[in-house]
C-alpha cells in the first residue's frame, strides 16, 4: 500500500517540556494504525501536528508527499479536508443539536448550503452510525456512546481520506467499547479510510489494527504488525503489554 | 513573582492580545461573512438586553431628577434639571451604564460560552475543520456589539429622560412645556453623538476583551470561571479609562 503520510524527525517541545523527540513514522493508505503508550507521551501532540494544527520545532510532516508547513494557508486547509478527527470527549458543539452539529462542516468546509441537501447527508450520516432520526435532540440528551458516534459521523460527513480517533473507547463499558472498534473497523472496510487511533484499549488496538506503534517520552520504541510488536523485548513495551492483557484476563 | 518576570508576563499578554485583535481586523473582511451569526448576537446583545437598559437608565434618570431638582431648588434654577439630565446622560451617563450593565450581561457570558468551548475541545473541533474561531465566534460578537451598543445606549437616553420628566413634573410639579423647551435648546447633537461614538468603541473593547478572555481560558471550570471574572474586571476598567480619554477629546473637538 502507498504511504499517504510520513512524518520525518519530527520534535516538538512546549517551554522545557519535550513531547516529541525526532519521531520518525509513515502511514500506509487504507490502513489501521494504533499508537499506544502511557499519557503524556505526545500522540495528541503527533496528531494535531499531523493536520498542521501546531507547527512542529524540527522535521517535517508530509502529506501525499506535500509538506505541510510550505503550504500556504488555502492549500493547508485543502490537505485538512482530508482528515476527519474523532475527539475524545466527542467535542460536539453543546449549542446545536445533532443534526446541526453534523451539518456543521457540511456548510463551513465543502459550503453546502441547500437545505434539502444537509437533511438528506445528514440523515445518510446518521443511518451510518445506526442512530437514525436523533437529528433534533442536544448533544446533552444523549448517552455517551451515541455521543461518540454523532461525533465519528460529524467527523465523517465531509467524506475524509484519513480519519483519526482520539481514544474512542475511553469512558464507555466494554460493550459500547467493542461498538466503537467495531464502527472503526467499518469506518476502514466499507468506507475505505485510513484509520489512526490513539487508545489505551490494547486488546482492541492488537485486535483491529493492521499496525501498532509504540510510543514513549516522545520516541518511537516499537512499531510493525501486532505480532511483531506483541514480540518486543523492551522493556516497558513488554511491561504495558503484560499488565494490559493480564487484567482483561483477570476481569 | 520578580519584576523581570511580571514585566515578561505584562509584555507577553499585551503581545498575545495585540496579535488578536490584528487577527480580528484581518476576518472582520474576510469570507464567508455569515449574517445568521450576527443576527444571531445582535439579537442577545441588543433585543434580550432591552429590560435590563430600560429598568437601569430610568432608575437613574429618576434619580439623577431627584437629585438635580433638590440641589438646584435653592437656586430657582430647578426648570434646567431637564438640560442637565439630558445632557449628562446623553455625554457620560448612558454610554457608560448601558457598557457596564452589558458587561455583566454579555461580557461574562461571551467569556463563559468560549471559554467552556476551548475546555470541552469544541474550539479545536472548530480548527480541525479548518474554521477559525476568531472568525466564527469573536468577529460576530464584535461587529454585534459595536452596532447594539449605541443603539441601546440611544435607548437609555430616551428612558432616562423620560424618568426625569416624570420625576420633574410629576412629582416636583415643574412647568412641562418650559422644561421640555428648555431641555431641547440645551441639548445639542453632538451631545448625543458623542456618546453614541463612545459606546460603538466601548463596544468594541468590551467584545474584544472579553472573547480574548475565553479563547485564553484556563482548563477546568476553574478555568473558565477566572476567565470571566479576569474578563469582566479588564473590561470595566479598560472603559472607564476609555471613557476618560475620550471626553477630554470630546471636550476639546465636539462640544
Amino acid at each position: 500500500m502507498s504511504t499517504l503520510i510520513e512524518l520525518q524527525e519530527l520534535s516538538k517541545a512546549f517551554g522545557d517540556l519535550h513531547v516529541l523527540r525526532g519521531v520518525d513514522l509513515s502511514f500506509a493508505d487504507r490502513e489501521v494504525t494504533s499508537l499506544i503508550g502511557q499519557s503524556g507521551t505526545g500522540k495528541s501532540v503527533l496528531f494535531k501536528c499531523m493536520m498542521g494544527l501546531i507547527e512542529p520545532d524540527q522535521g517535517r510532516v508530509l502529506y501525499e508527499g506535500k509538506d505541510l508547513h510550505e503550504l500556504d494557508e488555502d492549500s493547508l486547509a485543502e490537505v485538512r479536508r482530508s482528515f476527519g478527527y474523532a475527539f475524545q470527549d466527542d467535542a460536539l458543539f453543546d449549542s446545536m443539536n445533532v443534526g446541526e452539529n453534523i451539518a456543521f462542516p457540511l456548510r463551513e468546509v465543502l459550503g453546502m448550503r441547500k437545505r434539502r441537501q444537509l437533511r438528506e447527508r445528514v440523515a445518510e450520516m446518521l443511518d451510518w452510525i445506526e442512530l437514525p432520526g436523533i437529528e433534533k435532540k442536544l448533544p446533552s440528551e444523549l448517552s455517551g456512546g451515541m455521543r461518540k458516534r454523532v461525533g465519528i459521523a460529524r467527523a465523517l460527513a465531509i467524506k475524509p481520506k484519513v480519519l483519526l480517533f482520539d481514544e474512542p473507547t475511553s469512558g464507555l463499558d466494554p460493550v459500547l467499547g467493542q461498538t466503537i472498534n467495531d464502527l472503526v473497523l467499518r469506518v476502514n472496510k466499507e468506507l475505505g479510510l485510513t484509520c489512526i487511533l490513539i487508545t489505551h484499549d490494547i486488546p482492541a488496538a492488537f485486535r483491529i489494527s493492521d499496525r501498532v506503534v509504540f510510543l514513549h517520552e516522545g520516541e518511537v520504541i516499537a512499531q510493525g504488525a501486532p505480532a511483531k510488536v506483541m514480540r518486543s523485548d523492551h522493556d516497558m513495551v513488554r511491561r504495558f503489554i503484560e499488565n494490559s492483557f493480564s487484567s482483561t484476563e483477570g476481569a | 513573582m520578580t519584576v523581570l518576570a511580571f514585566s515578561r508576563d505584562l509584555f507577553e499578554r499585551i503581545g498575545n492580545f495585540t496579535i488578536f485583535l490584528a487577527q480580528t481586523v484581518r476576518f472582520l473582511f474576510k469570507r464567508p461573512v455569515r449574517p445568521r451569526l450576527y443576527f444571531e448576537q445582535m439579537e442577545r446583545i441588543g433585543v434580550h438586553s432591552v429590560p435590563i437598559i430600560t429598568l437601569s437608565s430610568l432608575a437613574i434618570g429618576m434619580i439623577f431628577a431627584l437629585q438635580m431638582v433638590s440641589l438646584l431648588q435653592p437656586f430657582r434654577a430647578e426648570i434646567a434639571t431637564g438640560s442637565a439630565v439630558a445632557i449628562t446622560m446623553a455625554r457620560e451617563f448612558a454610554p457608560v451604564i448601558t457598557t457596564l450593565m452589558l458587561i455583566a450581561k454579555n461580557g461574562s457570558a461571551m467569556a463563559a460560552e468560549i471559554g467552556t468551548m476551548k475546555v470541552t475541545e469544541q474550539i479545536d473541533a472548530m480548527e480541525t475543520m479548518s474554521v477559525d474561531p476568531i472568525h466564527y465566534l469573536v468577529v460576530p460578537r464584535v461587529v454585534a456589539s459595536i452596532i447594539m451598543f449605541p443603539m441601546l445606549t440611544m435607548l437609555a437616553n430616551i428612558v432616562g429622560v423620560v424618568g426625569a420628566y416624570v420625576i420633574s413634573v410629576g412629582v416636583y410639579d415643574l412647568e412641562g412645556a418650559t422644561y421640555l423647551s428648555q431641555m431641547f435648546r440645551d441639548l445639542k447633537p453632538n451631545d448625543v453623538i458623542s456618546g453614541l461614538i463612545k459606546a460603538a468603541v466601548m463596544g468594541a473593547i468590551v467584545s474584544t476583551i472579553c472573547t480574548y478572555h475565553g479563547l485564553h481560558s484556563g482548563s477546568g471550570a476553574k478555568g473558565v470561571g477566572e476567565s470571566s471574572t479576569n474578563a469582566v474586571v479588564a473590561s470595566s476598567v479598560a472603559i472607564l479609562i476609555a471613557d476618560y480619554v475620550m471626553a477630554m477629546i470630546m471636550m476639546q473637538v465636539m462640544y
